[in-house]
């Protein structure tokens, strides 16, 4: 399916929820498009086609943060007051250029919770996502495999050796080319190294060994790589997160970028931030990953549910996490 | 069960008369029974029925639980720490399964 339709859609376009038309019949061109262009299963092969699209949309976006100094300088020579104009354009200019818009982290998604879940979530006797780091801690030192080998046995202590390690995933792996996240590090470590079975994907097991190694970068920020063998990855997580999908025709970027902070429904919408999974969510009652979370967004706006661990999924994964770039980890966070 | 399923939360020292608080958390399914599955069977009730705690074989906290209670029951209680000894925390369910955690309070002063 030809991504034509969807080429003007870019990060800074200014399309919103907010700014469409809400009447239906004024949607229906595009209501009808989005039915028959599901994201379909070589998404990966045709975002290269319309990701160069995004850029003429950054460069409005540096147009528009130099604009007040441009217009500053055509009204500086007429009066006194253009004057302090041109100098309110020109502090107005300077704060833009010292404080890129993306140089502060996001808020994360507890900032949303109420006073009792945060709580909740900070108390570490009282987060039901700790039961599943429990289970985890003990899993490290389990042997397991052909090679009866535990976490423990090469990693040693992982309050030492997994200190940060969750802030760099996904990461690409040097031998294999491929973007592993911290559930696929785990079970490569365990079909390479333990000579074991690979968890199932949202398993317990798995789930709290992802949980038990993600907190031990407790409160630390997430800084993965995007560079390298990385990029490719990242611009395809990157086309996805804005590319409209399904019966609803919604980019993940029309909700969580255009709208965060607005409530949907009974929720706000948070910023779409990975920085507290596997997290436990009361809506599952359960510890989840951010897979499972991605599978209910793309089933909210009734797009194609990728498997559990789906490239598709990675690739967004990887951008996420860059956008979450200085945002504390919080793994087991606790989300509505 | 699976692994570690309860996590007992509570201080190892106390003077005598204090109250110290306790929190304990279990990993439970706490399944309803009303619910049915994606080919309409029904999902037979899987619930904790009774959270008792002994302190020093006293038993000094009991709690019927019934399908009303969510998944993952979490419990806060006090109690006045009367001298040192053992304090066994105790869940049972339905299907007679019991999980059991034990913690030791030293009582000074």
């Amino acid at each position: 399916m030809s991504p034509g339709p969807h080429s003007g859609l870019s990060p800074s376009d200014g399309r919103s929820l907010r700014t469409r038309p809400l009447n239906p019949s004024s949607r229906k061109p595009e209501g009808l498009s989005g039915i028959q262009s599901p994201v379909s299963k070589h998404f990966a092969e045709s975002v290269g086609e319309w990701v160069p699209a995004l850029r003429p949309g950054r460069r409005r976006l540096c147009c528009f943060g130099f604009s007040p100094l441009a217009q500053g300088e055509g009204k500086q020579h007429r009066t006194a007051f253009a004057s302090f104009q041109f100098a309110a354009g020109i502090i107005l200019s300077l704060t833009a250029l010292a404080v890129p818009s993306d140089a502060k982290p996001l808020p994360s998604g507890t900032t949303f919770l109420s006073d009792n879940l945060k709580a909740q979530q900070a108390d570490e006797a009282a987060n039901p996502g700790m039961l599943w780091v429990s289970e985890g801690a003990q899993l490290w030192e389990q042997p397991a495999g052909g090679a009866n080998k535990s976490c423990a046995s090469c990693h040693g202590k992982a309050e030492a050796s997994m200190k940060g390690v969750a802030t760099r995933y996904p990461a690409v792996n040097d031998e294999t080319g491929k973007l592993l996240n911290l559930e696929g590090r785990i079970n490569l470590c365990r079909t390479e190294n333990q000579k074991a079975e690979p968890y199932a994907y949202e398993s317990d097991e798995l789930l709290s060994l992802t949980a038990f190694v993600a907190r031990q970068s407790l409160g630390m920020p997430m800084n993965v790589n995007v560079t390298g063998k990385a990029a490719p990855f990242y611009e395809a997580g990157k086309a996805f997160f804005h590319q409209r999908q399904g019966q609803l025709n919604l980019s993940c970027a029309q909700c969580h970028v255009d709208n965060a902070g607005r409530r949907l429904r009974g929720d706000t919408i948070s910023h779409a931030l990975p920085n507290g999974y596997p997290a436990y969510r009361l809506e599952w009652q359960s510890l989840g990953s951010l897979h499972r979370r991605l599978r209910s967004c793309s089933f909210g706006v009734r797009a194609i549910q990728f498997d559990y661990g789906s490239q598709e999924y990675l690739n967004l994964e990887l951008y996420l996490a860059k956008r979450a770039e200085g945002v504390a980890i919080e793994t087991p966070a606790i989300r509505k | 069960m699976a692994l570690a399923p309860a996590r007992v939360s509570m201080p190892k020292e106390a003077k005598k008369g204090e109250i110290i608080d306790i929190k304990a958390l279990i990993r439970h399914p706490m399944e309803t029974g009303y619910r049915v599955d994606s080919v309409g069977q029904p999902i037979p009730r899987y619930i904790i029925q009774r959270f008792t705690v002994t302190y020093s074989g006293v038993e000094v906290f009991r709690m019927d639980m019934t399908q009303g209670v969510a998944a993952n029951p979490f419990i806060a209680f006090s109690t006045v720490a009367t001298g040192t000894g053992e304090l066994v925390f105790k869940w049972e369910d339905n299907r007679g399964e019991v999980v059991t955690v034990t913690k030791k309070l030293t009582v000074t002063g």
